[in-house]
């Protein structure tokens, strides 16, 4: 790559950019080399030095000496317990190349961040402390950093004085490292010794160590190849945002992730498929007959098409695939674990949609590379999973592109996000099944029927009266000569659900098939009743998910725990409190009451009888049920 | 600019440091614009202001600049910011708001009576919050930079704030590849740093490169100043009262960074244009923010400010 700089920018080789991350176990000494680094490469001035000074005196390891981790843990937290939370990032240049370097944390309750971290990275510093050699975390680090792409190395052997600069125990760190390196597919990898405290190797080749004849740390790190650029793959535009300024101007505005765009270029928009050229670039500064990854900039189309947020602009002659199932693999970001069925929403790129996690194949030991079954995924976890999405989405593999293969999971009801995915491969299954569009369609089965398809959802806790009131409703809609059909939890569980217990990754997986069992029922014509306790709204919203507006409506059968448990007509729970029942809701298990139910049913105000005619009064109101 | 050089359609030169600095921020700005619903540019008349400001133009045209300035303003600040700041509105066909805390100036608080950190708290951080709160902005762009200080170099690009404004440095998002997560409740906001990847130094090259005006009181000129606790304080109007012996003295001097005049500090320069400046810089031995009072009030300070809401 090479660039003419122009008036303002300095010399052509600060150009170029190199983000690495450094990673190991904790205590190996991450953040002082950095420190170190920046001290050397002269990064550091006058009163952050004396800062330091100050600081070091007051807080630092290092008996009163430059103690360089107090640069980089900049949280108060951090400083106090000399430990690193965060990723920090700094920045330093030397006359050869500009760096970004992430230092990641070491704790592996910390492993998201460093996650964070690697997402980015051209390459990645793994620091072993020589006394104790390659550690868990330290496999961890590497078979991370290796998961989200990078693909090259640089092993440093850290604290190498307090080993007596031994090369016998440094060439068996090296070869234990580059063993486990070669089973996770990380080939290019540079060790060398170092001694941050002091700046042995960092960038200067230690007199002490002249067994060692590679170049130092900042040499290594100044020679790394940098990412291609990726210019020459085919044209990738995730469209950002719609500028409409005025009615003669309709530009969509996004970064390039892949490839170049010229006027006049065929392109294909994504998921849709429709065709056009482009007209005009609009760059930073102005019309463009060239622009080229990453460059930010708002296209203009030839002709008059559809183009929205979250389309996808390809070059026409070589498309982006589009799917709607994957197989991807994720890392639990999240204290509150992933659970199989559950419904999160996806980023990827610049496009949000909702998706199932419908199964879970695996977890993956990462410190023996053994795939485990599992359930659930918890924080740290690394699994690999497949992905139902509710409408199709144009992508690449993650190995082929990190913008268009990488996405993250964000929690419906926090916004937090939960988890970091890498798309595998799209799965075939999702093309050849298609839903069969028939004649007969609901509408007509229900006009038959002199009604309108629904879902009654009741929820509550046990005992809250959900089964009587839906009873009673079901038997007063018989009368008027509606078809209805009951769903009702206890029942299902015997059939239907009869391998399924009641740990929270079964109880979501007893709401998805009711759920969908429902639809089928909805899709019959026929108004349905679900007596439910279904104590968590994540799966009360993905049942909703499945019907159209007006379709779904959620009653909150609302008892206070007190009560239920005062009328315990099954006696569960008695036997819940003796602890003979596990993840019995409103005893150990939680029961999430709902936010914006279509009705609230307040048993303590309302007889059975009276709440059943409500309802049925609601259905009438809500031209669920016609008059004859 | 990338071109294709004759001849070879396929080698295509790669973006330059600035500009791929710049393409990343006019993403952060297009993204959040995209996913909030009340974003406003803070605008603290600075560099790094005017760099946020010039891509933010930048990223929405031809169309005009879809949000509002906000300027917390604390009355302290230098007249010839306000000078500027009312030109580059005009200029530009901005939409300004302003915004003093009228509790605050009615109780009569003053860097120079109350000192520092009070001055700070109560007419920036709780101003801020007032702004916010009235306006009901959900998402607030401002331009700090990860290079400034420690705890900057934690902060997300997209920075999650409570209902109270609260920053949680341990609760914050994960922020992978370039997915930025401006979801948020009801009540919570996000604060949005397009330039965290820039330092102090692409600032002034970006400038320089794109002919970004900013107040002169960043190029040196004669100034009337008094040396006070090893800062040098411009006397800008007559609110600033001499300590015995003070006598302000005309000095050749510039300013780093821009905030309330009483509490930032000149450098003796002979810096006057923009190249002349990069080159004092590169030649520097001290950081930007030696020059503000409130960094050195206590360590981490700019963390528990942080946390409080301030930007």
């Amino acid at each position: 790559m090479e660039v003419a700089p122009r008036p303002g920018e300095t010399a052509p080789a600060l150009q170029q950019t190199l983000r690495f991350l450094t990673c190991g176990s904790v205590d190996d000494g991450k953040s002082t080399l950095i420190g170190r680094l920046l001290y050397e490469a002269n990064t550091l001035l006058e009163d952050q030095l004396a800062t330091l000074e100050r600081e070091s005196r007051r807080l630092g390891s290092r008996a009163g000496e430059l103690d360089f981790a107090l640069l980089v843990d900049g949280l108060e937290a951090e400083r106090e317990q000399g430990i690193t939370i965060d990723v920090a990032y700094r920045f330093f240049a030397t006359p050869r190349r500009r760096f970004i370097v992430a230092d990641t944390p070491g704790h592996e309750q910390y492993t998201r961040n460093m996650v964070t971290g690697a997402s980015t990275a051209d390459l990645a510093v793994i620091l072993v402390d020589a006394r104790k050699g390659v550690l868990t975390q330290t496999r961890r680090h590497a078979y991370l950093a290796r998961l989200l792409g990078i693909g090259a190395a640089v092993l440093a052997v850290n604290k190498m004085d307090l080993v007596g600069f031994s090369r016998a125990t440094f060439e068996r760190i090296r070869a234990d490292f580059a063993a486990f390196g070669a089973r996770i597919g990380l080939a290019d990898i540079s060790a060398i010794p170092v001694v941050a405290t002091e700046g042995d190797n960092v960038c200067q080749r230690s007199a002490r160590m002249s067994w060692y004849e590679g170049p130092p740390l900042l040499r290594l790190l100044e020679d790394a190849p940098l990412p291609d650029v990726a210019a020459a793959a085919p044209l990738r535009l995730p469209v950002q945002w719609v500028n409409r300024p005025h009615a003669d101007f309709r530009g969509f505005a996004g970064q390039i992730a892949r490839g170049t765009a010229r006027p006049g270029d065929a392109v294909r928009i994504l998921p849709g498929g429709r065709e056009s050229r482009i007209a005009r670039i609009l760059g930073p500064d102005g019309e463009l007959d060239l622009a080229v990854a990453p460059q930010s900039v708002t296209l203009t189309l030839a002709s008059e098409v559809d183009v929205g947020r979250g389309d996808l602009i390809v070059a026409a002659e070589s498309p982006a695939q589009v799917a709607s199932q994957f197989e991807a693999t994720l890392v639990w970001l999240h204290e509150e674990p992933l659970l199989q069925g559950r419904t999160y929403l996806m980023k990827l790129g610049t496009r949000t949609v909702a998706a199932t996690v419908a199964p879970l194949k695996h977890k993956i030991n990462v410190n023996t590379l053994e795939q485990l079954p599992a359930e659930r995924l918890e924080l740290n976890d690394v699994g690999v999973c497949e992905l139902e999405l509710d409408r199709a989405i144009a992508f690449e593999p993650y190995a082929v592109s990190r913008a268009l293969g990488g996405f993250i999971l964000i929690d419906r009801l926090s916004n937090g996000t939960v988890g970091a995915g890498l798309i595998n491969f799209a799965l075939r299954r999702s093309e050849n099944v298609h839903w069969q569009a028939l004649d007969v369609d609901r509408q007509l089965r229900a006009r038959q029927k002199g009604q309108r398809a629904c879902v009654l959802w009741l929820t509550g806790l046990s005992g809250a009266g959900k089964s009587t009131i839906a009873n009673l409703v079901e038997k007063a809609l018989a009368a008027q000569g509606r078809h209805t059909y009951l769903l009702d939890g206890d029942n299902v569980r015997h059939g239907l659900n009869k391998d399924l217990g009641f740990t929270a990754q079964d109880r979501v997986e007893n709401i998805r098939r009711i759920a969908e069992v429902s639809r089928l029922m909805v899709d019959a014509g026929l108004i349905v009743l679900v007596s439910f306790i279904s104590p968590f709204r994540s799966e009360r919203r993905m049942a909703r998910a499945l019907f159209a507006p007006g379709e779904f409506f959620e009653v909150f059968v609302d008892t206070p725990l007190a009560e239920a448990e005062r009328r315990d007509v099954k006696g569960l729970y008695r036997k819940a409190r003796r602890g003979e029942l596990k993840n019995f809701t409103g005893i150990d298990s939680p029961y999430e009451a709902p936010e914006a139910a279509e009705m609230r049913i307040d048993t303590t105000q309302l007889s059975a009888a009276a709440a059943a005619q409500q309802i049925v009064a609601f259905l009438e109101a809500h031209k669920v049920t016609l008059p004859p | 600019m990338p071109h294709a050089r004759s001849g070879d359609q396929q080698r295509v030169v790669g973006l330059s440091h600035l500009e791929r600095l710049e393409a990343e921020s006019l993403h952060i700005l297009r993204e959040v614009l995209a996913e909030c619903e009340r974003p406003v540019l803070l605008y603290s008349v600075g560099k790094d202001s005017a760099v946020l400001l010039h891509l933010a133009l930048k990223a929405f045209a031809p169309a005009a600049l879809p949000f509002p300035l906000l300027h917390i303003d604390t009355t302290w600040k230098f007249r010839a910011m306000y000078a500027f700041r009312d030109a580059v509105v005009r200029r530009h066909r901005l939409s300004l708001l302003v915004h003093v805390n009228q509790d605050g100036l009615a109780r009569g608080i003053s860097p120079i009576s109350h000192g520092s950190q009070l001055h700070t708290d109560v007419m920036k951080t709780v101003a801020l919050r007032q702004a916010l709160d009235a306006h009901g902005f959900d998402a607030a762009f401002g331009g700090a930079r990860r290079d400034e200080e420690q705890s900057r170099a934690k902060e997300r690009v997209v920075s999650l704030r409570s209902p109270q404004h609260r920053w949680d440095p341990r609760q914050q998002r994960p922020e992978l590849w370039a997915l930025y997560n401006a979801r948020h409740r009801p009540g919570e906001t996000v604060r949005v740093f397009p330039l965290s990847n820039w330092t102090e130094l692409d600032v002034w090259e970006y400038i320089l490169r794109e002919r970004i005006e900013v107040p002169e009181l960043y190029f040196a000129a004669p100034r009337p100043v008094v040396e006070r606790d090893g800062m040098l304080i411009m006397v800008d109007d007559e609110r600033l009262p001499l300590r015995p012996g003070e006598v302000p003295q005309r000095r050749r001097v510039r300013f780093r960074t821009l905030g309330c005049y009483p509490l930032t500090g000149a450098i003796e320069s002979e810096a006057d244009t923009v190249p002349a400046i990069i080159r004092e810089m590169l030649a520097s031995r001290s950081s930007e923010r030696r020059g503000r009072a409130i960094d050195h009030d206590g360590a981490a300070s700019m963390e528990r400010k942080k946390q409080e809401g301030y930007f």
